[in-house]
């Protein structure tokens, strides 16, 4: 296919629905959380903000033990140019910036903002971004990134590296991604069911910031009443550059790249992004916070988060300041029941155990998930690989798993290479149905990880080569040149009679000097 | 006050499957044909099934603490259970027990073990074990029975436990006289002898397409492979590839020449063929993992069977074929790689 069919495709996105290869079909289990509206988490008496950035890096404290600080006054910031700076979810007084519970897989604590909140809860200053219907969309994008927006999908994406990305490529369609796949996991569609108004400005807002002529917005075919709720919407703002499609549930349809399939029938370049094919994909919730960033003027300070699970006795979604312990949202939702095991941070596909309940709610942490034990089962002892091949045909990226399991364990890392390893998204289809319970994406985790040391480290030796090269070839010249220089001057004393004369001229003039 | 919890790897769901439960629908859908076996030929089978299994499960439990794995999980497993049940189903019922302890020392040591144990071997041991006792014990490997309905002397299970036991027929019976040629073999010798295929199918032991009961049998099993692929432990792709594939070079080879080639009918209901095709050549240890490798692995082994049975030195070339088919399965599966999302 010419690049000018692949576009033309592309631009069609959202109008006939296709298919990606593998997925599962998993009970949803999501309408334990979707029966109680949307509630405030109380304010806890102490907040602490983690600094580690999508990056890796940590984000620069700007504020210092003692100091007190408004909502929303920026707290952190940093230069790397995919982080974004952090702010204050409340008013208060910086109490420590020290190691915390960070929310993060590897179980590590991470250098976080502690605040000791004054319950006043008292804004800054906020300046929206007035008429930014006709502002420039350079405005619109700053906005963004002062506001510290990232993607709230989970991956934690600085949304201003995406949008500014996406305006210097050529972006024709933005997709709305509210294909909230993962079981148990409502918080998207709670906020499409309660505040569709809310996620259509933001799809306005995005729309403008990367100069896309339209907006699709996907949702999954089992959402009636999002989809009631948010054709309301549209209709009321009058959108008719905005479409709402229905997507089938199938895990993982919500992913960026298998998305990206069922409503073009293309596929993301390997190593690729979306803005390949023109088109930029965001979170609705995402999107709604950009919204708030750039028509009110308000910083990413908190997030919806699902509580759910057999666990919990209340499940339900509630609205969190980012920094809040997961102990006060549990108790908010009725605390633990007595079967409770396991505490998951995200969901039951691609989420994380953590240890405690003191960690606090992330930009990142959609939901918060309390297993019991019969959800769970005895937790099976791994076997070995019988290449029963389920895990390749479950692979939406279809890759072959079992074989990747081989290389990496074996570290047969060109294997592995070639055999796709990075194009893995680790969304875990080939783990649940392995039946030698092979933990297959901790491993790929490991391997992907392994592979880009070793880039670096390839990369690094190349550099040490040449620099070596480079050093080498300007010693030698330097030399060459200096042979040269001496053989010149050799030259021009000329031969030995006229040298022997010479010398005999200058002692000769040497001794009339002295006698005289 | 915090609580803590201990921590567990994603995915946080229940596995919904298992090797021990892959291994055990793989032995219930052997069950009907297993039955079938034993109504149209007597109790022998059984024997041979029970034979099999005691001396499986205590070669891997020795192989197992010889390799200081963990005993109570892998004999848990059932995979040396189903390939006991496989060899058993390959053999006459009647042979000697030492057939079965010969068998099962080569599946489970040398087939399974010593290339690694479940997972790692190259052949699948069932037919490996088939193959080294049929060569290596061609007499005791070509006692057949007739079905019941056709045999003189219906032989009951102190019979055939004694027969087994002893490795001769009870009183002054011979083998000549309780055992007689396979279907199989029956065509191959007339055909050798300058009869047709139409007058050698003549003899009272076949039935419609097949031998009288085998064919039953074969239906049987097909309805456990059927059920296996319904409940997705197997996929269709090499029973269809392997079936189809008898199917047409069967009929092209009988639209040639109808005189020497049976109806390819014949070829699906006879032999190991729907056995091999549902429970032996979907082995994925040492099949194809690729979807293509699948097609190409089935496609391979119903030509090498076909080839064994019109030209080759035995009635049958289930076993042969797919032990061949075994070694090319790394190679087919290198060149079948499937392309991978936006590559």
């Amino acid at each position: 296919m010419t690049d000018r069919e692949t576009l033309e495709q592309a631009r069609r996105a959202g109008e006939q629905m296709h298919h990606f290869p593998g997925g599962l079909h998993l009970r949803h289990n999501k309408r334990i959380s979707c029966e109680l509206p949307i509630a405030l988490a109380p304010l806890p008496a102490q907040l602490s903000v983690p600094l580690l950035q999508y990056s890796g890096d940590e984000a620069k404290p700007i504020v210092s033990s003692g100091q007190s600080v408004l909502k929303g006054e920026e707290i952190a910031a940093s230069s790397h140019p995919h982080a974004t700076p952090l702010h204050a979810p409340t008013s208060g007084t910086i109490v420590a910036i020290e190691p915390r519970p960070a929310s993060h897989p590897s179980g590590l604590d991470g250098l976080s903002i502690v605040i000791e909140t004054d319950g006043a809860d008292r804004w800054k200053d906020l300046q929206p971004l007035a008429g930014w219907r006709q502002a420039e969309p350079s405005l619109l994008r700053k906005k963004i990134r002062d506001a510290g927006i990232v993607g709230l999908g989970g991956a934690m994406f600085p949304t201003s590296a995406k949008v500014d990305s996406g305006s210097v490529r050529d972006v024709h369609t933005l997709i709305l991604n509210g294909a909230e796949c993962e079981p148990f996991i409502s918080c998207d569609e709670m906020l499409m069911r309660e505040q569709p108004a809310a996620v259509v400005l933001g799809a306005q807002v995005l729309q403008r910031a990367v100069g896309a002529s339209r907006t699709v917005i996907a949702i999954e075919d089992r959402m009636g009443a999002v989809s009631d709720a948010l054709q309301r919407a549209l209709n009321a703002a009058g959108a008719s550059d905005i479409d709402l499609v229905k997507v089938t549930t199938i895990y993982p349809e919500g992913g960026e790249k298998q998305l990206v399939q069922i409503l073009t029938g293309l596929e993301v370049p390997s190593g690729g992004t979306p803005l390949d094919l023109g088109l930029l994909c965001q979170n609705v919730a995402t999107a709604a916070a950009a919204a708030q960033a750039v028509v009110e003027g308000k910083p990413l300070i908190e997030r919806i988060v699902t509580v759910t699970g057999n666990g919990v006795l209340r499940p339900r979604n509630l609205l969190a300041l980012i920094g809040t312990p997961i102990e006060l949202l549990i108790n908010e939702c009725g605390g633990y029941t007595p079967t409770a095991t396991r505490l998951v941070l995200g969901g039951p596909m691609m989420g994380y155990a953590l240890r405690s309940d003191a960690n606090p709610v992330t930009a990142a942490a959609n939901c918060v998930l309390v297993l019991t034990e019969a959800e769970l089962q005895a937790p099976q002892p791994e076997m070995p690989c019988i290449r029963c091949g389920e895990c390749g045909r479950v692979c939406p990226a279809m890759l072959l798993p079992q074989e990747l399991n081989r290389f990496v364990r074996n570290g047969l890392w060109s294997e592995a290479a070639d055999y796709g390893l990075k194009d893995c998204i680790e969304c875990g289809c080939c783990d649940f149905v392995c039946p030698s319970q092979i933990p297959l994406v901790d491993w790929f985790r490991y391997g992907k990880a392994e592979l880009r040391l070793r880039a670096r480290e390839r990369r690094e030796a190349e550099c040490a080569r040449q620099r070596f090269e480079a050093r080498e070839a300007r010693l030698e010249q330097e030399n060459t040149e200096r042979k040269r220089r001496r053989e010149e001057k050799k030259r021009a004393l000329g031969n030995d009679q006229e040298k022997q004369r010479r010398i005999a001229d200058a002692v000769e003039r040497a001794r009339r000097k002295h006698d005289s | 006050m915090n609580r803590h919890f201990d921590i567990g790897a994603a995915p946080h769901l229940p596995p919904p499957a298992t090797v021990r439960g892959v291994m055990l629908q793989v032995l219930y859908a052997l069950a009907p044909g297993t039955i079938a076996y034993a109504w149209y030929f007597g109790p022998g089978v059984l024997i041979q099934i029970a034979l099999a299994g005691l001396f499986a499960t205590l070669l891997e439990a020795m192989m197992l603490r010889l390799r200081n794995k963990p005993i109570g999980l892998f004999l848990g497993d059932g995979s040396a259970l189903v390939t006991a049940v496989l060899f058993a189903l390959c053999i006459p019922p009647l042979a000697p027990w030492w057939i079965a302890l010969v068998g099962m020392l080569f599946a489970i040591v040398f087939a399974k073990h010593l290339y690694g144990g479940l997972g790692h071997n190259l052949f699948n041991p069932a037919m490996a074990a088939y193959v080294v006792v049929l060569i290596s014990f061609p007499q005791a490997m070509t006692a057949w029975l007739p079905p019941a309905s056709l045999s003189v002397h219906d032989l009951s299970l102190v019979d055939s436990l004694v027969t087994i036991a002893t490795g001769h027929p009870p009183g002054s019976l011979g083998w000549d006289a309780i055992t007689q040629a396979t279907p199989l073999d029956t065509i191959r010798t007339a055909v050798a002898s300058g009869q047709t295929v139409t007058e050698a199918r003549q003899a009272a032991i076949f039935g419609d397409f097949g031998g009288l009961g085998w064919e039953w049998i074969a239906n049987w099993y097909a309805l456990g492979g059927i059920w296996l692929l319904w409940r997705r432990v197997i996929s269709w792709h090499v029973p269809l590839t392997m079936i189809g594939t008898v199917v047409a070079l069967g009929l092209a080879a009988y639209l040639i020449d109808p005189g020497s080639n049976p109806v390819p009918l014949q070829h699906v209901f006879s032999g190991a063929l729907i056995l091999g095709a549902f429970f032996i050549a979907t082995d994925p240890v040492s099949g194809c993992t690729s979807t293509r490798g699948k097609l190409v692995f089935g496609a391979g082994v119903g030509v090498i069977t076909l080839a064994i049975r019109r030209w080759g030195g035995y009635p049958d070339g289930v076993a042969f074929a797919v032990l061949l088919m075994n070694m090319a399965a790394p190679l087919i599966d290198r060149f079948t790689r499937p392309r991978i999302y936006g590559q």
